[in-house]
């Protein structure tokens, strides 16, 4: 809004390379490389956006048309596979790519922006954007916005609100908007205006088995523990066994067996107080750590409770 | 009359860019930004009606543009203010305030003597009562 130069020489010939690399934009993909296992669709398409930057950023000095990109958002998946996470760091990424001027994410549910009775809609949904503006609004599950049983739902009045600032001030903030895959797609169904004005349908893909076991891993290198290679052995199997069966929610299972791993290695350790421990004790998973879950007993019902989200 | 209140007052008004950076500088200082209105601009006069409430947690100035827009659209015909509030311990005051609006036609005061005991003169600001009658 404010920082357009207003250039009086237009240039003819860029250096690509001198150019990304100006632009912070090698770095911030090569950090997404690294950070996020799997989830293709999402890096193509962040590393297309932020290729656009970079050709917008270089024909304005060229003197030719540019508009500002609509960059509202829509992730959609099976719980688990990472659409907050991605939120959370599209924020740094578009702020390091000068999308956004200050790159916050605000964080909202249907509570924080629709109201519980006339009037009181507007402002709680208005004091949310104004808080987003600059940085990035983050509507989870935002199907609960309409509720189609109910025309007078006060979400219907935040959704217009929702839209018209989506629509009016594209280059104050970016909207996205998350959920499971079906149930947005009525969402989008029953509010066109919705859809139109989202520029990127982002589809999250389940995880593979590699890449789960590949999570579990990065999850247990963060917190200091190491796999010995039977264990790396039950996990795979674990992991197998685990996606087969009921409420599986990809990598937040994951975690929660990680957490459990963890539980029972400690258990293990400390049933023998009689003996002395030394630092690989400490950081290793052993194969009976992971082998005293219920998955490999088929207790599918009772293991679905704690797995849950 | 040109109304002289608050910072910046002594030069031109304030573009709307201008007003921008203005309140970017208070929220970078974590100043709660506030957007007041009057049909009163009396000097004495310290209680001007708020548009909505104290903006506090704000990133970007936009979100104060977006309401002093709305506010504008209302209350066009007023005097309308922004005023910066530092929460900060020892602080704990108005930082900034300045005019972003003003009617088309301005209020006018006069200075008005009254003498009291013998040769002792006392002063007070009058608003004159021809633009008092229309806001």
């Amino acid at each position: 809004m404010l920082d357009v130069p207003n250039p009086t020489t237009t240039e003819t010939a860029f250096d690509l390379r001198k150019e990304a690399e100006a632009a912070g934009i090698t770095s911030t993909l090569q950090q997404l490389e690294q950070e996020l296992i799997g989830l293709k669709p999402v890096k193509n398409r962040v590393r297309q956006i932020a290729s656009l930057l970079l050709v917008e950023r270089m024909r304005q000095r060229a003197g030719r048309a540019s508009a500002p990109p609509t960059l509202h958002m829509s992730f959609t998946g099976n719980p688990g596979t990472g659409k907050t996470t991605v939120a959370l760091r599209m924020a740094k990424i578009l702020h390091g790519l000068g999308f956004v001027r200050r790159g916050q994410v605000i964080s909202v549910t249907r509570d924080d922006l629709v109201g519980q009775y006339i009037g009181h809609t507007a402002p709680k949904t208005k004091e949310i954007l104004k808080k987003a503006m600059g940085g990035v609004l983050f509507i989870d599950e935002a199907y609960y916005l309409h509720r189609p049983d109910n025309e007078r739902d006060y979400g219907q009045e935040a959704i217009e609100i929702l839209l018209q600032v989506m629509e009016n001030q594209r280059e104050d903030l970016v909207v996205i908007l998350a959920g499971y895959g079906e149930r947005m797609t009525s969402f989008f169904a029953s509010n066109p205006g919705f859809r139109s004005r989202i520029a990127h349908h982002i589809e999250f893909p389940d995880y593979s088995e590699a890449e789960l076991l590949f999570i579990a891993e990065l999850m247990l290198q963060e917190r200091g523990y190491r796999l010995s290679s039977p264990a790396r052995d039950a996990l795979e199997r674990y992991i197998a066994l685990r996606r087969t069966q009921p409420f599986f929610s990809n990598a937040r299972s994951i975690r929660n067996a990680v957490d459990r791993i963890r539980l029972r290695q400690a258990d293990r350790l400390v049933s023998d107080l009689d003996r002395m421990l030394d630092i690989a004790d400490l950081e290793t998973i052993d194969a009976v750590d992971v082998l005293a879950s219920r998955v490999f007993n088929g207790g599918a019902a009772a293991d679905a409770r704690s797995a849950k989200p | 009359m040109k109304l002289t209140q608050g910072c910046f007052s002594y030069l031109p008004d304030l573009t709307d860019d201008q007003i921008y950076k203005q309140v970017q500088y208070c929220l970078t200082n974590g100043w709660a930004v506030n957007i007041e209105f009057t049909d009163d601009p009396h000097p004495r006069n310290t209680y001007w009606e708020m548009w909505g409430l104290p903006m506090f947690d704000l990133q970007d100035a936009a979100g104060v543009m977006m309401e002093l827009a709305e506010c504008r659209r209302v209350y066009g015909d007023r005097y309308i203010r922004i005023s910066g509030f530092d929460s900060s311990h020892g602080w704990e005051s108005v930082r900034i305030s300045f005019l972003v609006n003003r009617p088309k036609q301005e209020a006018e005061f006069e200075l008005v003597r009254q003498e009291v005991n013998g040769r002792a003169t006392r002063y007070t600001t009058v608003r004159k009562a021809t633009q008092h009658a229309a806001p």
